[in-house]
């Protein structure tokens, strides 16, 4: 997630506030609240390197994300479209703290139906599952998971999406299902968010993102839409290269 | 310390769709009304504007428009002899959240009950004998019927410009429309959306095989509309981001884009946001109600007296808060006494992916809206002989699917690895040529003796009130409607010419972590007995009589359909009694 704009902060956590001179109920009558130029745009990720991620562990989430969606001829990986910085943004705002979720205990194991039910936020879960994973591969075959063959790689998410492979410390099992929705994510998200670099993901499946006017193509069945795909912030070529 | 405040003719609790028609139309009448909103105020401009309101991630994975869990959750538990834990995070439904309620985010799916809907138990019971149903369905009359609430359905349609084909005029059947619907007084105010490939090709081989297809009604507008109230609203422009999204174009109706220009201007109306109702108080006889008691964002507590309360919050906080307010009685299964909690219910909905020949099928799935579609009725209500089936209810089926956002939307077919390059090519191979409807077979859900609401012995909201806790599984009722509905409709994409069909059958037990529809029903429910029902025909509470309980709690049992056309219809049906009976005469509209 972007940081929230103020009038965000206010409404989702303004509990968690309470005292806050900022967080303020607010009176509505007369005519409908407005306020010029008010809006909540999301936040681009545009600054480099890794806010969460060491370099480790950057290095072998961007090798997770290279085997969960390899590269190929016409389309990038994991790696290069960006989904290992989508991930480090996620992780440091509130889907990593686990910030607007029930946090109240007991926590108690329940049924599959019953939801997770883990005191445990994503940001822990990343940073003890990866140094788990390594020490794993360390201890089977010497080598950092970035630097194993990818043959080797692929058997390593195999077990642990089978659950046959147990990391130390770390249920293996439901961290391969929380990488493997959030590199997903990161692939098809706005490239805002970090991942989806060039749009690759959208251009792979034909998706025009961020088009908000079908009306000229609702009534031609069975013809490919001819327009890029558009994000929250345009097209590259719409911004002017820095001199 | 709390604040007292200058008493109000009336409090409202709940600022969406329901208490922004029962805020209209009681200061319509000359009432002093306030209207106390959980959340926060949202409108267009600010909150979800064209250039950046089609965010999958933002608004859809993450949820920003819902009321976020560490606000206030449920519990949950399959069955009563399980212990009920936490819902930490939203899967099954999405708890609306601030000014607009859940009409800021919904599909705007627009719907009337079938008119047998509002009659069930007696209707089925004369169709098939009191036996055919099992033992433990509860389901009721409603106390209303679809004659009286018809004016008011066309009332939130002509406020809403709700887009549709009409099937019964007058009792004259239109072609086009749905054959099966109840008698309308008047055309829909504007014609059907237009339908996109897959939606039309849905439509036509439903038709090859005998069935009546027509289009959704939609809240999200064919054509630019003008209400009764002048607020004008813009065509949809089928950007498909409407469930989980408030829509940037001022083409989906809600409480923002009919009623809240117009209400919030009155000077005979205000509302506070961020402020929640902690409780509705009584007085010694805890036969009247006082007020409400509420925090605001601040922490500071304030008292609001006033003469009459709407409680019109979402469904299951209606019934926490008469239980925590302790107004009427808490419902409990063994005994099978009390009414407060009785009759919950959701939704019994299903799925069929279907993928078709990529070089012969482009649908372009993201050209859509949230309620676009053709759809059939043939199998929805009592449209169709139980008899040999053993099941009741029934539901709409359509291809009805509202996007192509690809984290939710890259269908891959059965038997593909979930990731890696196998992944990926099916995902490439399939994204323009695959169908998923969502809630593509659309069951009711009815209800039963041991599906209900009471607050939780363990876990607190923040105010240290009890959560509520949800008793909920699906019976065997609801699995063979679904297995017989799936099957129905899967033959329809078969006679499209999918390749491959994957029919995706709604199963036991109730699973809290995947979404079906937000369509929580029951509770504080209406009827004819207040042994068995918490408010009467007019939502009048039995109990405390000037206090109406609005909203899809009122729901005796599910429908096969989306709920909010009936909320609303209930909603301008009581403040009608409420204009014409109550003001001049507080006391019960029905005598016992």
């Amino acid at each position: 997630m972007p940081p929230p704009s103020r009038r965000d902060v206010l409404l989702g956590t303004a509990f968690v506030l309470i005292g806050d001179a900022a967080a303020k109920a607010g009176v509505l009558r007369g005519q409908l609240p407005w306020h010029p130029n008010a809006g909540s745009p999301p936040q681009a990720v545009t600054q480099a390197g890794w806010l969460f991620f060491t370099a480790d562990e950057a290095a072998a989430v961007e090798a997770l994300a290279d085997r969960i969606i390899p590269p190929d001829p016409t389309t990038p990986g994991g790696k290069d479209a960006g989904c290992a910085v989508y991930i480090d943004r996620q992780l440091i705002g509130s889907f990593g703290t686990s910030s607007g979720l029930y946090s109240s205990p007991p926590f108690v194991t329940g049924s599959p139906q019953h939801g997770p039910q883990t005191a445990v936020p994503p940001a822990v879960v990343y940073r003890k599952s990866l140094a788990a994973l390594d020490r794993y591969c360390r201890a089977h075959g010497g080598n950092p998971f970035a630097q194993m063959p990818s043959d080797q790689q692929d058997q390593l998410l195999s077990g642990l999406e089978a659950g046959s492979v147990e990391l130390e410390g770390s249920n293996g099992k439901s961290f391969f299902g929380m990488l493997l929705k959030n590199v997903q994510e990161g692939f098809f998200a706005d490239p805002i968010y970090g991942g989806n670099k060039d749009m690759c993901g959208w251009k792979m499946i034909g998706y025009p993102g961020a088009h908000y006017d079908y009306r000229d193509w609702v009534g031609r069945h069975n013809e490919r839409y001819p327009h890029p795909p558009v994000s929250i912030a345009g097209r590259p070529e719409w911004t002017p290269k820095a001199t | 310390m709390t604040t007292k405040l200058p008493a109000k003719d009336v409090v409202i609790i709940g600022l969406g769709w329901t208490g922004s028609i029962l805020a209209h139309e009681l200061t319509e009448a000359g009432l002093d009304v306030i209207a106390i909103e959980r959340g926060p105020w949202r409108n267009t401009a600010t909150n979800f504007a064209p250039n950046y309101a089609q965010d999958e991630l933002r608004y859809r994975i993450r949820h920003e428009l819902f009321l976020q869990p560490a606000q206030t959750t449920f519990t949950f538990r399959n069955k009563m002899d399980q212990g009920a834990l936490p819902i930490r995070n939203w899967g099954a439904f999405m708890p609306p959240n601030g000014v607009g309620g859940g009409g800021v985010h919904w599909n705007a799916e627009t719907w009337r009950f079938l008119p047998s809907d509002f009659v069930l138990r007696s209707h089925l019971t004369q169709r098939y004998g009191s036996k055919f149903l099992p033992q433990d369905m509860t389901i009721q009359d409603w106390g209303v019927t679809y004659d009286e609430l018809e004016p008011h359905y066309d009332r939130f349609e002509y406020l809403c410009g709700t887009s549709g084909t009409a099937g019964n005029l007058n009792g004259q059947i239109q072609a086009g429309g749905n054959p099966f619907e109840g008698p309308r007084s008047r055309p829909y105010p504007t014609p059907a959306q237009q339908q996109p490939f897959s939606h039309a090709l849905f439509g036509k081989a439903a038709a090859e095989l005998g069935y009546k297809p027509f289009p959704q009604p939609s809240g999200n507008l064919s054509q630019a509309y003008t209400n009764p109230l002048n607020v004008r609203m813009g065509p949809c422009t089928y950007c498909g981001f409407c469930e989980w999204f408030g829509c940037g174009n001022y083409s989906k109706a809600s409480p923002q884009t009919t009623l809240l220009p117009v209400l919030l201007r009155k000077a005979n109306f205000e509302a506070r946001d961020l402020c929640e109702v902690t409780r509705i108080n009584t007085d010694s006889t805890g036969k009247r109600a006082t007020g409400v008691t509420f925090v605001d964002a601040s922490g500071n507590e304030f008292e609001q007296p006033a003469d009459l309360v709407i409680l019109s919050a979402f469904t299951i906080f209606n019934v926490q808060l008469l239980l925590l307010s302790k107004i009427g009685t808490p419902y409990d299964p063994v005994s099978n006494k009390g009414v407060i909690g009785r009759n919950f219910t959701h939704q019994t909905i299903s799925d069929v992916e279907s993928f078709f020949d990529k070089s012969k099928f482009i649908f372009n799935p993201f050209i859509a809206s949230g309620s676009i579609g053709m759809c059939i009725d043939e199998f929805n209500g009592d449209n169709f002989d139980h008899g040999p089936h053993g099941f009741v209810g029934g539901g709409y089926m359509g291809q009805v699917q509202t996007n192509g956002r690809p984290i939710q939307t890259a269908p891959i077919p059965p038997g593909t690895p979930k990731w890696g390059a196998k992944w990926k090519d099916a995902v490439r191979d399939n994204y323009l040529s695959a169908l998923k409807p969502g809630t593509g077979v659309h069951g009711s859900m009815y209800s039963y003796r041991d599906v209900y609401v009471d607050l939780d012995p363990t876990y607190r909201d923040r105010f240290n009130r009890p959560l509520a806790r949800i008793t909920m599984d699906f019976h065997d009722n609801e699995i063979r409607q679904n297995a017989f509905l799936t099957d129905k409709f899967a033959e329809i994409f078969h006679a499209m010419g999918a390749q491959q069909v994957n029919k995706i059958y709604r199963k036991a037990p109730y699973d809290v972590t995947d979404y079906q529809t937000t369509h929580l029903c029951g509770g504080a429910i209406m009827g004819t007995d207040p042994r068995t029902s918490a408010v009467n025909r007019y939502s009048q509470s039995w109990d405390v009589t000037n206090l109406f309980v609005m909203g899809a709690s009122n729901f005796p049992q599910n429908a096969g359909y989306n709920p909010t056309g009936t909320v609303a219809a209930l909603a301008f049906w009581s403040a009608q009694a409420i204009r014409s009976r109550y003001i001049k005469n507080p006391g019960p509209l029905v005598h016992t």
